[in-house]
């Protein structure tokens, strides 16, 4: 049995629960067997600010949104001001009756760009000012407006529990709008329930008047809006092990796979709950029994603190990675430099967000791919991988550890707001082929007469001795070095030490699998290609399947190891290509540049976006569809988003 | 077998100019190390940029010259990874109280247990003689252009404020009194700091080797100078903390002691204090196996190099079921 997608949006003012609304009602969905994929959008702010988190549901994998809005809970007049356009002709919107008389134009939290902006829209359509006038003139294209009211149905559940003062009630709007929004899609009440009793596990009381709360409202919505909605939800019966999990949480527990016991940051958006998740799980379960496994989550006083301390861990053997975003980044750039020539596997996580300075704090962006590319002075080598999903965010953070020992050099895994913050269920994240590979590393034991740290070998890479073993004195310097480590500024020595550190780039490209190095969607032969990497993936891939199956011959491919780029592979791939279009969120397109820089290949085509929202599948499509018509110019560019 | 204070120098030639402080500097913590009887692999040395950053390619233990100013999170990562090692810093006062004066302050909140030695000899050394955060204001060392402009940094209170719970200040050139103070900074529980007070003669042309001495000072009696350095232990200073609440009293004795400068400069140790857990303390609080299976010791794969990871408890709690 097929089963309907619905696009369900909740928003409110910061502070006021939109977060808990969507765990809930995404964990609902996923007791009920569903796949959910769930953005979140929120101002760099702490209070009163609009936020909103965007879920996807449906009875197949999805990992991307799309244009539409289903059925928008409103938890105040602001979030259906600013997604009202978003609802579909048939969708509905829940909202406070006592809120419908509010004057748009003087709702205080309106930026002065989007009150000019509703400003003309209200004088262009003739509508007057009201909330109730927007919503009416909605109506009239065929969406449902449900009023529901907030305060008595507050009131209500404050008499049941018993509680005089309803400002302390008035925290569940958030769980009031879950209630109306399962009762309107006709969602087995249950599993509501049970996602308020995992989701708040540890408070019973709080548990039982959230679920006071959803059972009003459910009834309410039952009662006053009978078979009024057209979309309808169902469970389906599954027998598979699923998670709902962030991509945050994705790349810790990928960490804890790869046998990460160190981590430091610096806080940061949207890179700082992949840490403090580490930190509340720092004791870590391991085969091998009790006691035998910790990492240790250091908050240090800057991001130069971070990376720093995490290569003096990474010397004296300890798996060792930090985390942050653009500003951080910017600070270790030095250290980075540092690990490139001291030849260190370091591992560094880092959230891409809109940029520059601090930019779009909360906000999605691919801007920093050159960045992370060039970062340092001087020409050292390094890696860097670029995960696609919440899933590759795990593999590839433990991977990056194995790369980093492998090659002995730093690693930078990219990720981006769109991914960190997206939260999504998915089958259990399978392991069991994953090894750690922790390259060439010398014991006590191995260690006899001389030891050179630096030694000059075929392959670029020295065997490496941990700080504190035994027979293994070395020496480390930022400054060029002989094989000891120690300070050389000859110049024979010079030209070889940047090659031998230079050419395990070489290595790489020979040892590393190309499938570790890229992933192809579509057919192998297609005429026109898109390339792109990062978090655009999921939209992409939703839209080249169906592209091709409207008949449209297309093939994506999707660079997962940004440095070395996969040179050989592209070229062959892109060569006799008919349309190359290049996908990203950035201004000027910086994977296509690359592409050319390293192939000499032009690209014909650009789909871009940096208004800090991530890509929906719905103008992927329709963007890769003018391209394959010969409509399109050169340069598309993407807008949608609120 | 004893170690001598020959097993711990390289054949790497030691690059500073004639009649340096920092040679009595390294000398002392050559024979500090062989004193302690302290094996070469166990100790890692730190440093950072600049005359001070020579030193670990003269010691044969292990060494790690960091960058300017970041010695203390590199050696505070190696600590944390492996606490069974001994590390030691060194730096100069610019690497420390200027450019890595963040992690000077925020490193005393962690009373991780190492040793911090910096090389204070009011100038910047390896750049030619501009005024590090030691310089006193007003002064104008040989190289500089104009007089000093900004008011100096005291790198005893500094420490004291910032919660170094060992803090000393020793003379170049006094080596046996300089190595016993570095003896007594390893074996100290928590993070020592040691202000080294060292003659540059290339740049420092006013704290110089006769300055202290107080060659310009003779006494008109003996016709003697009269150095302007004293020990603070030879003044009955009791610097050590034995109950928490003497704490603070004994901080402000010694943050009112480092105030003396000119013509009474005191040596030794101004505050000591074990009564503050380490790092390594209030880690093991968490983590009880923390020390005894450092995060560099642990076993992170199995023969078949399989993770040894169990990621049931996290995937239990994340379930959709
Ligand atoms: C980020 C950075 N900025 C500047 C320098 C240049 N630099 C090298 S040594 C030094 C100053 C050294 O002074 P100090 O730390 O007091 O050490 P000393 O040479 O006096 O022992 C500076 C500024 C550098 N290496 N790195
Ligand atoms: S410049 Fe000063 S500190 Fe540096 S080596 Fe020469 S005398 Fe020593
Ligand atoms: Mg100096």
């Amino acid at each position: 049995m097929a089963v309907e997608e619905i696009n369900w949006m909740s928003g409110g003012p910061q502070g006021s629960g939109v977060d808990t609304a969507a765990n809930i009602f995404g964990r609902a969905c996923g007791y009920g067997g569903l796949y959910v994929y769930g953005r979140r959008e929120y101002h760099s702010n702490i209070k009163g600010l609009h936020s909103y988190f965007h879920l996807r549901i449906s009875g197949n994998e999805v990992s991307a949104n799309v244009n539409d809005v289903d059925l928008l809970a409103a938890f105040d007049a602001e979030t259906v001001v600013r997604h009202i356009n978003e609802v579909v002709s048939d969708g509905g919107i829940i909202v406070d009756k006592d809120q419908v008389e509010t004057k748009v134009l003087s709702i205080p939290t309106l930026t002065y760009e989007l009150r000019s902006e509703l400003r003309q829209y209200l004088d262009k359509k003739g509508l007057g000012d009201s909330l109730s006038d927007l919503l009416a003139d909605a109506g009239k294209s065929g969406v449902h407006v449900f009023q529901v009211p907030y305060m008595d149905l507050l009131k209500q559940i404050a008499d049941k529990l018993k509680i005089e003062q309803l400002s302390k009630v008035t925290r569940m709007i958030n769980v009031l709008t879950i209630g109306i929004s399962f009762g309107l899609l006709d969602y087995d009440e249950s599993l509501v329930e049970k996602a308020i009793r995992t989701f708040f596990a540890e408070k019973p009381r709080i548990v039982d008047m959230n679920i006071l709360a959803v059972k009003t409202a459910y009834d309410y919505a039952k009662q006053n809006f009978q078979n009024n909605f057209g979309h309808k939800l169902q469970k389906i019966e599954i027998d598979e092990k699923r998670i709902f999990i962030s991509g945050n949480q994705a790349v810790a527990l990928g960490k804890v796979l790869g046998g990460c016991r160190v981590q430091t940051y610096y806080p940061i958006t949207p890179a700082a709950d992949e840490s403090e998740y580490l930190e509340a799980h720092e004791i870590l379960k391991t085969k091998l029994g009790e006691e035998r496994g910790a990492i240790i989550v250091m908050q240090t006083e800057d991001e130069i603190a971070a990376i720093n301390m995490a290569s003096g861990a990474a010397l004296a053997g300890a798996r060792a990675a930090t985390a942050t975003s653009g500003p951080g980044f910017s600070l270790m750039v030095e250290g980075l430099a540092w690990a490139g020539n001291s030849e260190v596997p370091v591992v560094i996580t880092y959230y891409q967000r809109g940029a520059p300075s601090t930019g779009l704090p909360t906000r999605h962006g691919q801007d920093d791919l050159r960045f992370a590319l060039h970062a340092g002075h001087g020409e050292f080598a390094r890696i860097v991988l670029a995960s696609g999903d919440i899933r590759e965010c795990f593999y590839d953070a433990a991977a990056a550890f194995n790369y980093a020992e492998k090659y002995q050099m730093p690693v930078i895994h990219l990720i981006d707001k769109a991914m960190g913050n997206s939260s999504q269920t998915c089958a259990l994240f399978d392991s069991s082929m994953f090894k750690i590979e922790r390259g060439n590393i010398l014991d006590e034991t191995q260690l006899i007469g001389e030891y050179k740290r630096f030694k000059f070998t075929e392959s670029g890479i020295s065997p490496r001795v941990f700080l504190g073993t035994k027979n293994g004195v070395h020496w480390y310097t930022g400054d060029e070095h002989n094989e000891f480590g120690h300070i050389s500024e000859e110049p024979a020595n010079r030209t070889l030490m940047v090659e031998k550190r230079m050419k395990k780039l070489d290595l790489i490209e020979k040892e590393v699998p190309i499938e570790e190095r890229i992933n192809f969607f579509g057919d192998k032969n297609a005429k026109n290609i898109i390339v792109s990497w990062g978090s655009p993936k999921g939209a992409i891939v939703e839209a080249l399947q169906k592209l091709t199956q409207e008949g449209f011959n297309l093939g994506f491919i999707q660079v997962r190891m940004m440095h070395p780029l996969p040179k050989e592979y592209l070229t062959d791939a892109l060569q006799n290509t008919e349309k190359i279009i290049d996908v990203e969120m950035n201004y000027s397109g910086q994977l296509g540049g690359i592409i050319r820089e390293k192939t000499g290949i032009p690209i014909g085509f650009h789909i871009l976006k940096w208004n800090g929202r991530p890509m929906t599948t719905t103008e992927v499509y329709e963007a890769v569809k003018l391209v394959l018509f010969n409509k399109a110019p050169k340069r598309q560019v993407l807008t949608y988003g609120s | 077998m004893a170690l001598k204070m020959s097993d711990f120098k390289t054949d790497v030639f030691v690059d500073w100019c004639p009649g340096c402080g920092n040679f009595g500097i390294l000398a002392s913590l050559q024979m500090a190390l062989a004193e302690l009887g302290l094996e070469p692999h166990r100790v890692v040395l730190v440093s950072g940029i600049g005359c001070s950053g020579k030193p670990p390619h003269f010691v044969k233990t292990y060494g790690v010259h960091t960058l300017h100013g970041r010695t203390l999170p590199f050696a505070q990562g190696i600590k944390i990874a492996n606490p069974e090692l001994e590390v030691i810093v060194m730096g100069g006062d610019g690497d420390g109280l200027g450019i890595g004066a963040g992690h000077f302050v925020n490193a005393g909140r962690r009373n991780i247990d190492m040793t911090y030695l910096i090389h204070n000899n009011a100038v910047y050394g390896l750049t030619k003689g501009q005024a590090s955060p030691t310089l006193r204001l007003g002064l104008r060392t040989k190289s500089l252009p104009k007089p000093n402009i900004n008011e100096a940094v005291n790198p005893i209170a500094l420490a004291i404020v910032s919660g170094y719970t060992f803090v000393a200040r020793v003379y170049a050139y006094d080596t046996k009194h300089l190595k016993e103070i570095i003896k007594q900074a390893i074996q100290h529980k928590g993070l020592a700091f040691v202000d080294i007070l060292q003659p540059c003669p290339t740049y420092n042309d006013i704290n110089t080797k006769d300055w202290y001495a107080g060659e310009d000072r003779k006494d008109p009696k003996t016709g003697k100078p009269m150095s302007r350095l004293y020990k603070l232990e030879e003044i009955g200073y009791d610097p050590l903390v034995k109950d928490l609440s003497e704490d603070i009293a004994k901080k402000l004795v010694a943050i009112e002691k480092a105030q003396e400068w000119g013509d009474e400069i005191p040596l030794g140790i101004f505050y000591k204090n074990e009564l503050v857990p380490t790092f390594e303390a209030r880690i093991s609080q968490r983590i009880p196996f923390y020390v005894a299976n450092a995060p560099a010791k642990q076993q992170i794969s199995d023969e078949t190099g399989a993770s040894v990871a169990d990621l049931s408890e996290f995937f239990e709690e994340l379930k959709m079921s």
